[in-house]
C-alpha cells in the first residue's frame, strides 16, 4: 500500500515539477526520464541505475546548460514488471519535454514498454537488456550498450580456444535460448579448430549416465552446456563423479548461486568451471575508476551491476540530444532527430567502453566476461573473479 | 508358515527362526540375480552384434576417425558400466513400480498419484537433511552417523509417503469404490496435479524455493575403482559411486522384505485374498479396507524410500520431479505383467537397462543423428512391440497370484 502510495506521490511531484518548470522557462526544459525497479527485490540494481544516470546528468549536462537548457531528470519506478513499465511509459510520452529514456533492468519490461516509446518516436538507451528480441525489432529509437544473449556461444569458443582446449562436447537443453547458444559455440569452435566430439540435446534432469558414457568415451578437454544450471550442475557432478577432470563451461544461464549449490566441491576439481556472461561489476572496466569515486562520495555507497551502465546512458543520451540539438539552431530538436542522432553517434567514449551503435541499435563492440567459479560456498559467489574479457560484434 | 512349525518344542528363539520361510526369502533375491545377469546378457549381446555388422561400415570408420577406435572395441569397453548404471536406474524403477502393481492388484485400478507419492518421499527426506545441514549436523559427521542420518532420512521419506498414501487412498478412491472404473482413474490424476501443487506452494511459501537440493555429507559421492581400460587414446575408468550401492542394496532389501511379507505372512495372505476376490474376502473375516490401506501404506512406503534414494542419486530435485520416475515404474510396471509383483521387478530391470543401453550406445551406432536424447522412444518403442505380442506382459499369464 505505502509503495503504492509512493509511486502515486512521485508520479504526483513530477507532474508538479513539469508544470512549475513550464511557467519559468517555457520551451528550454529538457528531461530525461529513466525507469528501472526503484522498489521490491530488484530495486538494489534499479536504484543504481537511476543514481548512475542521475550522477552523467550532473557531470556531463554542461554543454547543454551552456546552450541555455535546463535539465531535469524524471525517474519512474517500473517494479520489474511489465504492466507498471508500460504504464509509466504512457505517462512518459504524454510528457512533451522528455526527450529520451535511459531504462529498464529487465528484458520483460523494456520489451513492451519499448512499444509505447517506439510509437512516440521517443528514443530509450538500455543499459541492461540482453535478450536478442529488445534490437531485433529494427526499432529506430531503441538502442542499448550490452552484449546480447546469442553471442554468448562465441564467447564461450573463444575463451576455449584460449585455453588451448583441443577437443570439446557439446550438451543443450533444447530450449530456443540453450540450443542457440550451443549452436553457435559449435561453429564457432570448428573455426577455431577445436574437435566437437559430439553435440547432444537432452531434457533429462537427473539421470545423466547415458549421456556421460560418449562423453567419457572422448574424454574431451572441455563440456560445454548451453543452458540453464538445474540441468547444467547435475551434469557436471556426475562427469566428476566418473572421473572426468576437463573443464566445463557454459553461459550466463550457469549464473546462480544454487549452481554451486547443486555442484560442490565437485566443480572446482579438475581444470575447473566457469561461465560466460554479458556484465561485470563496475570495477573491471577500465574507465570507471573515478565514476567509482564519485558514487561513492555522493551516494555513500559502491555501486551496484549496470550503474556505469546508467551512466553511459544518460551520457548517450545527453550527447545526442546536444548533438540534434545544434542541428535545429540551439532549439529543442524533435524526438525523432535525438533518436536519429544517437544511432549517428561515432565511437562514443563512455566509461564502459567506446559506443558506436549499428542498424538495429545493439553497440558494434560489446563486452563479455567469463567468470570462474571460485568457491563452493553458495554465499560466495558473487565473488566469483573475472578471468577473461572479450570483445565481439553482434551477430549479423 | 505351517502349523506344525507353531507346536515345535524348543526354546522361543529358535522356534521363531524356525517359523521363518527360507525359501520366500531367497526367492526373490534369486529372481533378481536371474533378471539382472539375463537382461544384461541378452541386451550386451544384441549390442556386440550390432557392434560387428557396423563396424566394417561407414559408423565404424566414422568412430575410428574420432576416437581412433574401432566400434566393437569401443562398445566392449563401455559395456560393464552401462550395465552398472543400468542395474542402478532399473532397481529403482522396479521399487517404484511395485507400488503401481500392488494398487492394480488389490483394486485393479492405476494410482496415477504414485508419482505424487514418490515425489514428497523424496522431498520429505530431503528436507530433513537441509534442516539437519543447517543445525550443523552434517559437515562433521562421523561415518557411522552419516550413514544414521541417511536411514534417518528414508525412513521419514517412507513414513510420510505412506501415510500420504493411506489418505489418499481414504479421501479419493474409498468413496469411488463402486463407481466404473474411470471414475476412481480420473481421481487419481486429479490427486496426482493436486499433489504437486501442493509441494510447490509449500515449498514456496516456506522456503520459496524451487529447486531443491541433496546436501553433501557423508562418503556417497565417493567412488569405487573397479578398473581402468586402454581404449584408444584414452582410458575408461570403470567404477561403481557408493550411493549407487547404496541404491541397489537398499531397493533389493526392500523388495525382498516384501515379497516375504506378501508370501510368507499371514498379512500377505489376507492381501492376496483380497486381490483374488473381494466378497469372498470378507466372508472369511478379512477387514477388506483394512487390508486395502495396508497395501496402499506398504506401497507408498516402497515409493518414498524410492523417492529419497532418487534424490540421494541425483542431487537436486523439484516438485514436479515425480513425473518421469512415476511414467517410467508405470511403464516398467505394464511391461512386466500390471499386478504381478515379479513382474514389476523384471520390467523395472528390464526398463532400467534398456533405456540405459539405448542412450549409451545410440549415438554412436546413428553416427550422432539419433542421441541420448531418443533413449525414452526406444524404450517405449520396446514396451509397444511387447505390448502388441504379449498384452499382459512379459510375467502376466504364467503366475496366478496376484499381488
Amino acid at each position: 500500500m505505502t509503495k503504492r502510495l509512493l509511486v502515486v506521490l512521485s508520479l504526483l511531484l513530477t507532474a508538479g515539477m513539469a508544470i512549475g518548470s513550464q511557467v519559468s522557462a517555457a520551451d528550454k526544459v529538457i528531461k530525461i526520464a529513466t525507469q528501472s525497479p526503484l522498489s521490491g527485490d530488484q530495486s538494489a540494481v534499479g536504484v543504481d541505475i537511476k543514481r548512475g544516470a542521475e550522477l552523467a546528468l550532473e557531470q556531463l549536462g554542461g554543454p547543454l546548460t551552456k546552450m541555455g537548457f535546463k535539465l531535469e531528470l524524471a525517474p519512474f519506478d517500473d517494479q520489474a514488471n511489465p504492466d507498471t513499465g508500460v504504464a509509466n511509459a504512457k505517462r512518459i510520452v504524454s510528457d512533451p519535454a522528455i526527450l529520451a529514456v535511459v531504462g529498464h533492468f529487465n528484458s520483460g519490461v523494456q520489451i513492451p514498454s519499448s512499444e509505447v516509446y517506439h510509437t512516440s518516436g521517443l528514443v530509450n538507451v538500455s543499459p541492461a537488456n540482453t535478450n536478442p528480441k529488445v534490437t531485433t525489432r529494427g526499432y529506430l529509437e531503441v538502442d542499448r550498450i550490452v552484449g546480447r544473449d546469442d553471442v554468448q556461444g562465441v564467447v564461450g569458443a573463444d575463451f576455449a580456444a584460449a585455453h588451448k582446449v583441443k577437443s570439446v562436447f557439446v550438451v543443450h537443453d533444447k530450449t530456443a535460448y540453450g540450443q542457440g547458444i550451443a549452436e553457435f559455440f559449435k561453429q564457432r569452435a570448428q573455426e577455431k579448430g577445436m574437435k566437437v566430439l559430439g553435440f547432444e540435446g537432452t531434457e533429462e534432469k537427473a539421470n545423466f549416465d547415458s549421456l556421460l558414457s560418449p562423453i567419457l568415451a572422448g574424454n574431451p578437454d572441455l563440456v560445454y552446456f548451453g543452458g540453464m544450471y538445474p540441468q547444467a550442475s547435475v551434469l557436471f557432478k556426475q562427469a566428476r563423479e566418473r572421473g572426468y577432470l576437463g573443464m566445463f563451461l557454459s553461459d550466463d544461464g550457469y549464473d546462480s548461486a544454487d549452481a554451486v549449490k547443486i555442484g560442490g566441491q565437485s566443480l572446482l576439481e579438475g581444470t575447473g568451471t566457469f561461465y560466460s556472461t554479458v556484465s561485470g561489476p563496475a570495477a573491471v572496466y577500465p574507465g570507471t575508476k573515478k565514476f567509482i569515486e564519485d558514487f561513492k562520495a555522493k551516494f555513500n555507497a559502491a555501486p551496484q551491476p549496470f550503474a556505469a551502465q546508467g551512466y553511459d546512458s544518460m551520457g548517450i543520451s545527453l550527447k545526442a540530444i546536444e548533438d540534434a540539438a545544434k542541428a535545429n539552431h540551439n532549439k529543442i530538436p524533435t524526438r525523432e532527430a535525438v533518436a536519429k542522432a544517437v544511432r549517428a553517434l561515432n565511437d562514443y567514449h563512455g566509461i564502459t567502453g567506446n559506443f558506436t551503435f549499428n542498424g538495429i541499435g545493439d553497440p558494434t563492440i560489446a563486452k563479455y566476461f567469463v567468470m570462474k567459479v571460485n568457491s563452493a560456498d553458495p554465499a560466495k559467489w558473487n565473488d566469483n573473479p573475472v578471468v577473461q574479457t572479450l570483445d565481439i560484434a553482434p551477430p549479423k | 508358515m505351517e502349523v506344525r512349525e507353531i507346536f515345535l518344542s524348543g526354546p522361543p528363539m529358535k522356534r521363531y527362526l524356525k517359523s521363518i520361510n527360507l525359501r520366500e526369502l531367497l526367492r526373490p533375491l534369486g529372481q533378481m540375480l536371474l533378471f539382472s545377469v539375463g537382461s544384461t546378457v541378452i541386451l550386451s549381446a544384441i549390442v556386440l552384434v550390432l557392434a560387428l555388422i557396423l563396424d566394417k561400415t561407414v559408423v565404424g570408420q566414422t568412430l575410428f576417425e574420432r576416437l581412433n577406435v574401432s566400434l566393437f572395441t569401443y562398445t566392449l569397453v563401455n559395456l560393464p558400466q552401462v550395465a552398472i548404471d543400468g542395474l542402478t536406474i532399473g532397481f529403482v524403477y522396479a521399487a517404484i513400480a511395485l507400488g503401481y502393481t500392488m494398487v492394480y492388484g488389490v483394486l485393479e485400478f492405476i494410482n496415477f498419484a504414485h508419482s505424487e507419492i514418490f515425489a514428497v518421499g523424496a522431498f520429505v527426506g530431503v528436507e530433513i537433511l537441509i534442516a539437519l545441514e543447517k543445525y550443523g549436523a552434517l559437515s562433521g559427521a562421523s561415518l557411522f552417523m552419516a550413514y544414521a542420518y541417511l536411514v534417518l532420512a528414508i525412513i521419514a521419506g517412507m513414513l510420510a509417503a505412506g501415510g500420504l498414501a493411506v489418505a489418499v487412498e481414504r479421501v479419493a478412491y474409498r468413496p469411488l469404490r463402486h463407481a466404473s472404473r474411470l471414475v476412481p482413474l480420473i481421481s487419481a490424476i486429479g490427486v496426482s496435479f493436486l499433489l504437486q501443487d501442493m509441494i510447490r506452494l509449500t515449498e514456496s511459501l516456506t522456503t520459496g524455493q524451487f529447486n531443491r537440493i541433496f546436501p553433501t555429507f557423508g562418503n556417497f559421492d565417493h567412488r569405487i575403482i573397479l578398473g581402468r581400460m586402454t581404449m584408444g587414446a584414452t582410458n575408461i575408468t570403470l567404477g561403481v559411486s557408493i550411493k549407487s550401492i547404496i541404491v541397489i542394496v537398499s531397493a533389493v532389501l526392500m523388495l525382498m522384505g516384501l515379497n516375504y511379507m506378501v508370501n510368507a505372512t499371514k498379512i500377505g495372505k489376507a492381501i492376496r485374498a483380497v486381490a483374488q476376490d473381494h466378497p469372498t474376502a470378507s466372508l472369511m473375516g478379512i477387514d477388506v479396507n483394512r487390508i486395502i490401506s495396508l497395501t496402499f501404506l506398504v506401497g507408498g512406503m516402497l515409493g518414498g524410500a524410492a523417492g529419497v534414494l532418487y534424490a540421494l542419486k541425483f542431487t537436486r530435485i523439484d516438485p514436479f520431479v515425480g513425473f518421469f520416475p512415476g511414467l517410467k515404474a508405470f511403464t516398467a510396471a505394464v511391461l512386466g505383467g500390471i499386478g504381478n509383483m515379479t513382474g514389476a521387478l523384471l520390467g523395472g530391470i528390464v526398463l532400467g537397462m534398456l533405456e540405459t543401453y539405448a542412450g549409451s550406445f545410440m549415438g554412436v551406432f546413428t553416427m550422432g543423428a539419433a542421441g541420448t536424447e531418443y533413449k525414452d522412444i526406444f524404450a517405449f518403442s520396446i514396451l509397444i512391440l511387447v505390448l502388441i505380442f504379449r498384452p499382459q506382459g512379459l510375467m502376466g499369464a504364467n503366475v496366478a497370484q496376484k499381488a
